[in-house]
């Protein structure tokens, strides 16, 4: 049985439908790269998935829990899937520390001990464990990011959704982030990416979304989209036509 | 004829300033205890909520203090309610005063970028966890000096409270001037004593306002 069920997932902004019916079954452990161009809908659709978009049409399911627009419904669902952003959006006010902290104590009512141990785990996870009294804007992009993934694991995430993660990182701190999300793919996490670092998509992930204008237009494992892309909208993506 | 020295009009206006900073203390910490309940219900999910505090907002943000500070003592004894000028002073200057601290927080909430908020709602907290914990931490920060600021607004506004006969700094100048008819001397004294109420006031909002380095806290 998949992890996340999306079926006939329909999106509109006012007039503008940019989700046109999208169907697509993650299983546990799989990791999802979605590709396109900009305004084909891949981060919309990432966005629905725990609730910061509605949806117009269709049902989306992780785990057993609906999406729906109410809070109960979104806190079921946002506890199975936690979100990592192009910006980090870590919190300024509070250390690396505290923001791992944070939600564990706030919505699981964890002892603040215990969640000081667990931010400590999550931080030694992604490399950053001396950085726990560190304020954000002490931190390089990199670092902040790591943060963010750490933050996001503390709460026990079945899966994880990556906007564009590495996307406002200098090109030198684009890899100790991906080191950290291919490690969480070798231990088995499910991860859904939104992403244009191809060479990634190509090693790491199991399967390869392409979207273009609000629908998958081609899926498949990485080694036959990359090396055979069968639609002219793919190939002209990647540049081969 | 009885003569005054400059003492006794020093002392006596010092004693009115008393009633100026009690007054302007209560329209404060009662201003702030409306605003927050005004931001609450401005910014709440409550389509009734909502309008009801842009209403209050724009009513009192509206109407000259003067006409707010008339309407409590005159309109209330109209309708059987009796009102001393203490009392109709303090409640129009408390209104007054949570009408503007509610919009210039509300600048402050709304200026914590939205990515605070997607963040925060991803990691599952609802409306009032991300208030307490991730947006007003924040939002408190930016709003300090201008709150601040504000109340030197505050401290002159209880001069409009002499029109209906709550003796204040203004209020005893005047008697005073009737007495002594030395209006530049009581008037001037006066004006230095409310500078002196005000210009720590904007100091130290000027002082906090780079101390929290709100626009640039990267170091």
């Amino acid at each position: 049985m998949s992890l996340i069920a999306i079926t006939e997932v329909r999106k509109r902004f006012g007039t503008n439908e940019v989700l046109k019916g999208i169907n697509l079954d993650v299983a546990a452990g799989e990791v999802i790269a979605i590709i396109g161009k900009s305004g084909s809908g891949k981060s919309t659709l990432l966005r629905c998935i725990n609730g910061l978009e509605t949806i117009d049409e269709g049902s989306i399911v992780v785990a057993g829990a609906q999406l729906a627009a109410d809070e109960v419904h979104l806190r079921a669902l946002r506890l199975k899937v936690g979100m990592i952003f192009q910006g980090f959006n870590l919190f300024p006010h509070l250390t690396a520390g505290r923001n791992v902290m944070l939600s564990p104590m706030v919505v699981k009512k964890v002892s603040a001990k215990e969640a000081e141990e667990e931010a400590r785990v999550r931080l030694a996870q992604v490399g950053l464990d001396h950085k726990f009294d560190a304020y954000p804007d002490q931190l390089s992009g990199g670092q902040q990011q790591r943060v963010a993934i750490a933050r996001a694991l503390a709460m026990r995430p079945l899966a994880l959704l990556c906007d564009e993660i590495t996307s406002a990182l200098d090109p030198e701190l684009v890899n100790e982030v991906l080191q950290v999300v291919g490690k969480l793919a070798a231990e088995g996490m499910t991860l859904l990416m939104v992403t244009h670092e191809m060479r990634f998509a190509r090693e790491v992930c199991d399967r390869v979304v392409f979207m273009h204008q609000g629908r998958v237009h081609e899926i498949g494992p990485p080694g036959d989209v990359f090396e055979s892309p069968k639609t002219l909208e793919l190939r002209q993506f990647f540049g081969m036509a | 004829m009885t003569t005054f020295t400059t003492w006794d009009i020093v002392r006596n206006l010092l004693l009115a300033t008393q009633w100026t900073i009690l007054l302007s203390l209560v329209a404060f910490v009662g201003g702030g205890v409306a605003a927050l309940l005004a931001l609450l219900a401005r910014t709440s999910q409550n389509r009734a909520a909502r309008r009801l505090a842009v209403f209050y907002i724009e009513l009192f943000q509206g109407t000259p203090l003067l006409m707010q500070l008339f309407l409590f003592f005159f309109g209330l004894s109209l309708v059987g309610v009796n009102v001393p000028p203490w009392l109709a002073a303090a409640l129009a200057l408390i209104l007054w005063t949570g009408a503007f601290l509610a919009e210039i927080w509300r600048g402050c909430v709304e200026a914590i970028p939205r990515g605070q908020w997607e963040a925060s709602s991803s990691l599952a907290m609802s409306y009032f966890e991300q208030m307490r914990h991730v947006v007003l931490p924040q939002a408190l920060r930016i709003a300090v000096p201008p709150t601040v600021g504000f109340s030197v607004q505050v401290v002159k506004a209880t001069a409009l409270t002499s029109i209906i006969g709550f003796v204040e700094l203004s209020k005893a100048s005047t008697m005073i001037t009737n007495a002594t008819f030395q209006p530049f001397v009581v008037y001037g004294f006066a004006a230095l004593i409310y500078f002196a109420l005000c210009w720590p006031l904007s100091k130290s909002s000027q002082l906090l306002e780079r101390k929290l380095n709100v626009a640039h806290r990267n170091h």
